[in-house]
């Protein structure tokens, strides 16, 4: 069954979404229609991988030389997460297609969607380090578009950005601790590094490794206090935060903890950050999600909830803990995702997203209210649903371990079953909200995800042992670092737990049907939002903003003269001080005299100079100017620099066209308008200026000149890059890299230019 | 400046000389003084000469694509000419090949890139300024 046809196909999950991202766009642009045919690819994707015998490795060469590869696997854990996102990417696909029908960017919206769920799929698969940072940063970047999709309202611009530059600045720090922890444990495998950690275990930076990559994962996840970005992305469309922000992306920390842990699974601080933090998360998110009234944003922080919950599981030692953290992640998925589906069908057929208003709507949308009640159910534990088993673990694993966390996890379940209640039952039960417009079911297309997710959700609860030794045992296993020998469906809880949890389910009830009185309580608490990470991430971003502008405000003032002068000064003060502080002043122990024609070339260049300062006419003194750039040129041609005289020439008359051109617009022939002390202050600063270059080259001239690479070069020109002009071949050839990396700088700077002139034009047509 | 008629009669067959000039500056640079960079230059002073006696919107027509576009397809095309290397040879990024016995090679395509994003560069900052 594994034949090398077989394993091949792996490089196939992410490889088709990523070919079939610039295909989406161009179809769907073409045939609007043809969206819902673009679920197929998921859901075939998601048969091949359910196919993929687990232990299927491939890899292709990518740095050899740092021992960084195109590798990716597949185990237990990785299946489990492939499956998910093919899955419900399947579904949510088929909604978005009908949810967005008639939008005009639908196809750009499906061709995100379809990268998102290639970099998702890659990430989950790698086995590289480096590999799953580059698919990593991938998914936040889909996650930036797709919050950020209705460009038009700034509220959904600033969410975007915050999204960004939370989860790639959690990335940065992930980034470096991945790093650190390739070069400590000796390899960027995966697979290679969890099969023998111990160099990597005591490794003196091993804390640094927790604490960076512990970042990465919680930013991502949104754990306290980087949690704030999820509630925020809300203003995404209905199927991003049904598959990016609850069903998938944010489980992408998750699941790193989960595949680094049996590496780390003995450390005392792994244990504690993972259960402090994940802790901190349970408690703030049901708090805030009790508080909440708008379903997807309380959607939202059940879903912070439900991180913190898996992270603290994943911190905890033993199989139980292991397979609970299995089984909650997919019940979870299995649960939150139809009901954001559910709230993106309720937004559109009722027109608001308001728990306080929406009520009474069972018989208007009857399947709309099924689907959300078996949602419900299994987010609640009810009998019979999967969500039972994931809390019959939980509170066994919770309540099992010394410390608040027993009452932590009691609060937030009673907690979660008020936020089931709120979003699944009460806009369907009630007296019927007044409507505009007749609220009905919506098409299948919509109604088909939620409801499949949901059956799924009670099918497997009524039939554990379809999932429980194929799927549940070896991703549980992947995270415990051997089989864990629990299978799903035995139940685990004592007695007293038992009891324990089924009073929290009814402190839950009670709460529930005392929402409406509770919530404007706890919305009066103001001090709730002015003191969050929110607040503080919103105070930091101006401040930055005001640093920038006093900080331009002090350097560029509106005088192109006073910056000028001001970036001279600093530039070659800087380094007159340097050298005179560090003793760098030296002359070279031999100067060549210089020839005759060489002497006149720089009579003409000092005279032109001078004449430059002296002169009262602005075109005298850009003629003056002229003749030093032209000097100068002819000066490297006399000695044997060529290229350097021909960009000098060439660089020249740009400046020289391009100034006249300025100055036809505006009165040359008016005099210099600086007084007299100015221009002598203006004198003394090139003079100074000059004096600073002419020290710090013969400074370098003093110094024994190594040749070998120089030499090197010269005669590896022909026979290596087929070239005799040695400069280009440096350019293009020996040192492309950099070349590559100086026109990349040119192109940002010309884009930020481009953007800048569009604006001025945009103010000017305003005027 | 556009009311010289001597510029405006003469700004085509400038704008032609340099472009193709700066074509063949490019081509030499292999082995002679010259390539992308110096050639993207001259290339983006035949258009901004062309601009000054014809005005902005005149030297855009003449682009056909906006300026910031031909920097972005010269950093594609710069970027493409190391994936040969990657793809079919088994080497590092941006290793040159060259079609066995003759001159040309990935080193052209590249300094094709330099030489557009030059020229983009450049005329991206310039035209505003010769806008009316």
């Amino acid at each position: 069954m594994a034949g090398p046809c077989m394993s091949h196909s792996l490089w196939l999950v992410p490889l088709l979404p990523l070919l079939a991202v610039p295909a989406t766009a161009l179809l769907l642009r073409a045939r609007p229609a043809a969206a819902p045919w673009v679920a197929l690819l998921p859901a075939m994707l998601c048969v091949l991988v359910a196919r993929l015998p687990l232990g299927t490795t491939v890899e292709l060469d990518w740095l050899p030389s740092l021992g960084i590869a195109l590798a990716l696997r597949i185990d237990g854990l990785s299946r489990l997460m492939a499956l998910l996102i093919t899955g419900i990417g399947a579904g949510v696909f088929l909604y978005a297609s009908a949810y967005l029908k008639g939008h005009p960017l639908l196809h750009r919206f499906m061709a995100v969607l379809m990268l998102f769920m290639a970099a998702m799929l890659g990430a989950v698969l790698a086995d590289d380090l480096i590999l799953l940072v580059v698919f990593w940063e991938l998914t936040g970047l889909a996650s930036f578009m797709l919050i950020g999709f209705d460009a038009h309202r700034a509220e959904a611009r600033k969410s975007a950005q915050q999204g960004l530059l939370i989860t790639v600045g959690g990335g940065l720090a992930m980034l470096a601790g991945l790093l650190v922890m390739g070069t400590a444990g000796g390899s960027f495998r995966i697979s290679a590094l969890l099969a023998a950690p111990e160099a990597l275990l005591a490794h003196p930076a091993l804390s640094w490794i927790i604490v960076l990559v512990a970042i990465g994962c919680f930013a991502k996840s949104a754990q306290w206090p980087l949690h704030s970005w999820l509630p925020n992305a809300m203003t995404a469309p209905a199927p991003v935060s049904a598959y990016l922000h609850s069903a998938t992306m944010v489980k992408l920390g998750v699941y790193l903890l989960a595949r680094l842990h049996p590496a780390f699974q003995e450390v005392a601080l792994w244990q504690g950050l993972l259960t402090g933090f994940g802790g901190a998360t349970m408690v703030t998110g049901a708090l805030l999600a009790l508080r909440e009234r708008d379903l997807k944003r309380k959607l939202a922080w059940s879903t912070v909830v439900a991180l913190g919950t898996l992270v603290t599981l994943i911190g905890l030692e033993g199989p139980l803990a292991a397979t609970a953290a299995v089984v909650f992640l997919l019940v979870h998925a299995l649960y939150k995702a139809p009901l954001f589906l559910v709230s993106g069908i309720l937004d559109k057929k009722a027109g608001t997203r308001d728990a306080m208003v929406l009520r009474g709507l069972l018989r208007a949308m009857p399947l709309t209210a099924l689907a959300a009640a078996l949602a419900g159910l299994s987010m609640a534990g009810a009998p019979g649903f999967i969500g039972y088993m994931a809390k019959d673990l939980l509170f066994t694993v919770q309540l099992g371990v010394p410390g608040l966390l027993p009452v932590v996890a009691l609060v937030v379940n009673a907690a979660m079953v008020v936020v089931a209640g709120v979003v699944a039952a009460r806009p369907f039960l009630g007296r019927r909200m007044p409507s505009p417009a007749p609220v009905k079911d919506p098409p299948l297309a919509m109604l088909a995800a939620p409801m499949l997710l949901a059956l799924l959700g009670l099918g497997f609860g009524l039939a554990p042992w379809l999932i429980s030794g194929w799927l549940i045992e070896p991703a549980a296993a992947a995270i415990f670092g051997r089989p864990t020998g629990i299978s799903l469906g035995e139940k685990q809880a004592s007695q007293t737990i038992y009891y324990l949890s089924q009073a929290a389910i009814g402190a839950g009830v009670v709460t529930y049907l005392a929402w409406h009185r509770l919530q404007p309580r706890l919305a009066q608490q103001a001090w709730l939002d002015a003191y969050g990470p929110d607040a503080a991430y919103g105070r930091l971003l101006r401040g930055v903003a005001g640093l920038a502008v006093a900080l331009t405000r002090l350097v560029q003032g509106g005088s192109l003269r006073r910056y000028l002068a001001l970036s001279t000064v600093l530039t070659f003060g800087g380094a007159g001080a340097l050298l005179l502080l560090q003793g760098g002043l030296a002359l070279p122990a031999e100067v060549a005299g210089p020839a005759v024609p060489q002497l006149l070339l720089v009579l003409l260049i000092v005279a032109g100079a001078v004449g430059a300062c002296l002169a009262r006419l602005l075109l005298a003194q850009l003629m003056a100017a002229g003749l030093v750039g032209f000097g100068v040129g002819i000066l490297f041609l006399t000695l044997g620099a060529a290229d350097l005289a021909f960009t000098q020439f060439t660089v020249e008359v740009i400046t020289l066209v391009l100034l006249v051109a300025i100055l036809a617009r505006l009165p040359f022939r008016s005099l210099d308008a600086r007084l007299p002390r100015e221009r002598r202050r203006d004198a003394a600063i090139a003079l100074a200026a000059g004096m600073v270059g002419m020290l710090t080259l013969l400074a370098v001239q003093s110094v024994p000149f190594n040749n070998a690479i120089a030499a090197w070069m010269a005669e590896a020109s022909v026979p290596q890059a087929k070239g005799r002009n040695v400069v280009n071949v440096i350019l293009v050839d020996f040192r492309a890299l950099d070349t590559m990396g100086e026109i990349a700088v040119l192109m940002i700077a010309a884009m930020a230019g481009a953007v800048l002139f569009r604006r001025l034009r945009s103010l000017e047509g305003r005027r | 400046m556009k009311d010289s008629l001597i510029l405006r009669a003469s700004a085509g067959y400038v704008l032609v000389a340099a472009v193709v000039f700066s074509l063949f500056v490019l081509l030499r640079g292999h082995n002679e003084p010259g390539g992308g960079f110096i050639g993207g230059l001259i290339g983006a002073l035949g258009f901004v000469s062309y601009g000054l006696a014809r005005g902005a919107a005149a030297t855009r027509r003449a682009l056909r694509l906006a300026p910031i576009a031909w920097a972005g397809i010269g950093l594609a095309l710069a970027a493409a000419s190391g994936l040969p290397a990657l793809l079919w040879h088994g080497e590092a990024f941006l290793t040159h090949q060259w079609l066995s016995g003759t001159p040309l090679g990935t080193t052209l395509v590249f300094d094709l890139g330099v030489y557009l994003v030059v020229l983009g560069f450049g005329l991206t900052f310039v035209l505003p300024f010769l806008e009316e």
